[in-house]
């Protein structure tokens, strides 16, 4: 049990600051996370963690006290279906304070708390948002190196292609002329050979690269 | 009830408020974003604390 807090009461009086810190814990239980003042989200964590532990207790009587404090029902039902055998494991602490800086307007201090183990579907969420955030990371860290490589690889790719259809040309058992492809210079004689292979890894660098950059960008969008 | 004897002087009242200074703020780098920000702070640019996404971003 955390040590009363001295000094004055939040809001205006002792019973508007029970009753503005109810409600902030309700808030709290039904969405996850909240923003607020940090002297409010301060002032709320001790109230919210021994809701939590009664939670984790989970009788009758223990669901009553829970009711002097939170009064709708359906929140009291969601914090001892879901949020208390969430912290079964956890010893205390079960909420987070985070400062975001001062408010416009008045320059208030404000805070994110929110609790410790999100719900299922939000903890999704979030390891898609850390995946996409960590590709996004990747392709920025990549994408410098790719860039000079690709254009590389298309250059010698445009060099080899230029120089096979002229080979092709010159033997006149090649069979297909007009078709300047890989598959036809390997019919070719053992000089056009040494071009083909060449435009054949070419050719694929350049779409392996391709696709590789195509996957950043996908996961960029999504 | 107490009250000046004298108009304070333009001298004397510039001297005081000569001493009104403004404090440059103490920021640091965001581990992530590399923006500058308040410390012990949710980033506001990229909305992160510690590696842990805080804001909506």
């Amino acid at each position: 049990m955390p040590t009363p807090s001295k000094g004055p009461r939040l809001a205006s009086s002792p019973s508007h600051e029970r009753l503005m810190l109810a409600n902030l814990a309700t808030a709290l239980f039904e969405h996850g996370a909240i923003t607020t003042t940090e002297a409010r989200a301060k002032r709320v964590q001790p109230l919210a963690e021994r809701m939590i532990t009664f939670a984790k207790r989970g009788d009758l009587h223990a669901r009553r006290q829970v009711m002097t404090v939170i009064r709708d029902k359906s929140v009291v039902h969601l914090l001892f279906t879901e949020v208390g055998p969430r912290f079964a494991t956890r010893p205390g602490g079960y909420t987070r304070i985070t400062r975001i800086g001062p408010r416009k307007g008045d320059n208030a201090p404000m805070a994110v708390i929110e609790l410790c183990e999100p719900l299922a579907e939000q903890a999704v969420a979030e390891a898609t948002a850390a995946t996409r955030r960590a590709a996004r990371e990747r392709a920025a860290a990549v994408t410098p190196a790719a860039v000079p490589a690709a254009t590389a690889t298309a250059d010698a790719a445009d060099v080899a292609a230029a120089d096979a259809p002229a080979a092709v040309e010159v033997p006149v058992e090649a069979p297909a002329v007009a078709e300047p492809t890989a598959e036809s210079t390997e019919d070719a004689t053992v000089e056009d050979a040494t071009p083909a292979e060449a435009v054949d890894v070419a050719a694929q660098a350049p779409t392996a690269e391709a696709t590789e950059a195509q996957a950043a960008e996908d996961a960029d969008r999504a | 009830m107490a009250v000046p004897k004298r108009k304070m002087s333009r001298s004397n009242t510039r001297a005081r408020r000569s001493q009104w200074k403004a404090a440059p703020i103490t920021l640091v780098t965001c581990d992530r974003c590399k923006s500058q920000k308040l410390p012990h702070t949710a980033c506001p640019t990229c909305g992160t604390y510690a590696k842990r996404q805080v804001l909506d971003a």
